[in-house]
């Protein structure tokens, strides 16, 4: 029997709180970066196309390590927030940049990759009967990539939800603060709790459980409202 | 109403470079695939830019290289129908309809969905997604969409290709009914002569982005202007053709000479015989008549195809081969008889290009 008493609960809202905040943001941010890549026609398209899913093929602590120069005190984004009385390094803002950061380019890849799928024949022909390009985007583009966009937000959620080594980086460990759930993990196990440790894996086995079936419901159902016709 | 089209645009293998105009009838593109014929609507409709030239529909500059105008698809109030319908799978009949006529007022957009559902007679499928109606009502959705908007221009990409032949043929019929009450210019592109013939007032005949024939569609048929014409129109019968007299010239390729109708100038290059407008002869005299032997055939559900060789009896080239198409019944009288066969071309039916 695992006892729960006196665990500090502290490590799960830190998670939960990174994790929302960087799911809604590589949300918005995501698609419209897959919106723009994929209506971009200049030869710089390759380039900006690496750019944007670089975070997903550096190491986690190469990821943080940028960031720590970016946000630094010397960094240029660091210098910018310290001026308006803002240091990101080692608080919670630091845990959600760093989420955020590994978890955008899997929502911009499959984004992008479901927008490219789109027949671009619907898309004309609602361009030629006069509607808006704003409406055709939120009345068609969106729906009928809607199986790509969940997909992408789920594996964004469980990527910024596992995020280790960035988080650790610039948010470092300190409990109460930015310590989350993965790396609360590590340091118990590593003092040799692994009791509490297994506390955690289970806590973070059941969120990504509940959150990937809730999507794959959700999905289910939307895709059989914009089930795709003209497969020949 | 009338549309004015005078483009040119670079495309892979080839330029393209059109120029027509046309009015309140029904005008068919007729090409090969990769004639440039779809990219000359695309370009009409404001999805693809042209390099050159302009396009004018009822005194509104849509694209002009030298003034640099380029409306967008939106500004253009043209109907697209297209060659896999592009219905929207997320909305309903109505909601497809009704999708270009967004800004009316609920009470008017309503009524004219009714209308338009009407006219497709599509009743009681209102409610339905395109995956849930067959081939034919999605194509009949697909043009009620169009049509709703009112558009100055209905331009129509190789509507029934993807159509099974039993609904083809009703779809044609019943297009050109919905098309007969439509108030505007109609441009259809197909590459099926038959569609071109039953459906358009008037062809354009294209090839390689280049135009090789315009002008009423029955004219286009009886007298193609060009090889490439006459390949198009359906022609299956064709040789090089060498000058001889004012009415009568010689068929290289078959070694025969055949009298005609029309005085032939000195530049003749090609003949050509219908596949269909090949007669029996009753005997070996008169004009036009030429001795056949049977190389093979091959049969379609309505009709043969012959595969003779002329005046000699021998297995030929494709190109020496005369197609002559003949009902079964007329064929199952004459399979027995001995051969040579005697046959015989009007002069009236020469083709000459």
């Amino acid at each position: 029997m695992i006892d729960l008493r006196g665990l500090d609960f502290s490590p799960l809202l830190i998670s939960l709180r990174a994790v929302i905040i960087a799911t809604i943001v590589t949300f918005f941010l995501g698609i419209a970066a897959a919106c723009f890549v994929s209506g971009y026609r200049g030869k710089f398209k390759g380039l900006i196309d690496g750019v944007l899913t670089l975070p997903l093929v550096l190491p986690p602590t190469v990821v943080g390590f940028l960031l720590l120069l970016l946000f630094g005190k010397n960094g240029p984004l660091g210098k910018l927030l310290m001026a308006i009385g803002m240091t990101v390094i080692f608080s919670w803002p630091a845990t959600v940049i760093a989420a955020s950061v590994v978890a955008f380019p899997l929502m911009y890849r499959t984004v992008r990759s479901a927008f490219e799928q789109i027949d671009q024949n619907i898309i004309n022909a609602a361009r030629t009967l006069g509607v808006s390009e704003w409406k055709i985007f939120w009345k068609i583009t969106i729906p009928l990539s809607w199986p790509g966009v969940a997909a992408g937000t789920v594996l964004a959620f469980a990527r910024a939800l596992g995020d280790f080594g960035a988080t650790l980086m610039i948010g470092g460990n300190i409990p109460g603060k930015t310590l989350t759930i993965p790396a609360a993990i590590f340091f118990a196990a590593e003092s040799g709790d692994m009791r509490k440790a297994l506390v955690w894996v289970i806590l973070i086995f059941v969120i990504s459980l509940i959150v990937m079936t809730l999507m794959n419901y959700w999905t289910d159902y939307q895709s059989k409202m914009t089930a795709t016709i003209g497969r020949r | 109403m009338a549309l004015l089209v005078d483009i040119q645009k670079k495309l892979p293998g080839f330029k393209l470079e059109v120029k027509f105009e046309t009015g309140m009838n029904i005008l068919g593109l007729l090409g090969a695939s990769g004639s440039g014929k779809s990219m000359t609507l695309r370009c009409i409709a404001g999805i693809d830019k042209p390099d050159h030239g302009r396009i004018v529909l009822n005194g509104r500059t849509l694209f002009d290289s030298q003034k640099g105008i380029n409306l967008p698809c939106q500004k253009r109030k043209l109907g697209y129908l297209f060659q896999n319908y592009a219905l929207f799978p997320n909305m309903t009949v109505e909601e497809n309809i009704g999708f270009g006529i967004g800004d009316k007022k609920r009470a008017d957009r309503l009524a004219i969905i009714k209308k338009q559902v009407k006219m497709i007679k599509l009743e009681g499928l209102e409610k339905r997604y395109p995956n849930q109606l067959s081939g034919g009502q999605q194509q009949r959705v697909a043009l009620a969409r169009a049509l709703a908007i009112e558009p100055e221009v209905l331009l129509l990409d190789e509507p029934f290709s993807a159509l099974d032949d039993y609904l083809r043929s009703h779809m044609v019929k019943q297009l050109s009914e919905t098309l007969a009450n439509y108030q505007g210019v109609t441009l259809f592109v197909t590459h099926n002569m038959n569609e071109a013939y039953s459906i358009c007032d008037k062809l354009v005949i294209l090839a390689q982005g280049k135009i090789e024939a315009k002008g009423r569609t029955v004219e286009a048929f009886k007298s193609p202007p060009s090889l490439v014409a006459a390949q198009l129109t359906g022609c299956k019968n064709l040789s090089l053709a060498k000058y001889i007299a004012p009415f009568e010239l010689q068929a290289l390729d078959w070694g025969i000479n055949l009298k005609t109708e029309i005085e032939i100038s000195r530049q003749i290059e090609w003949v050509g015989i219908r596949a269909h407008t090949i007669e029996l002869a009753s005997d070996g005299k008169g004009d036009n008549v030429f001795r056949c032997w049977l190389n093979s055939t091959s049969e379609t559900p309505s009709w043969m195809t012959v595969y003779l060789a002329v005046e000699k009896q021998t297995q030929r080239l494709d190109n020496q081969q005369i197609q002559w198409e003949v009902t079964k019944q007329m064929w199952s009288e004459l399979k027995d008889k001995p051969q040579p066969w005697n046959l015989r071309i009007n002069p009236e039916e020469l083709i000459i290009v």
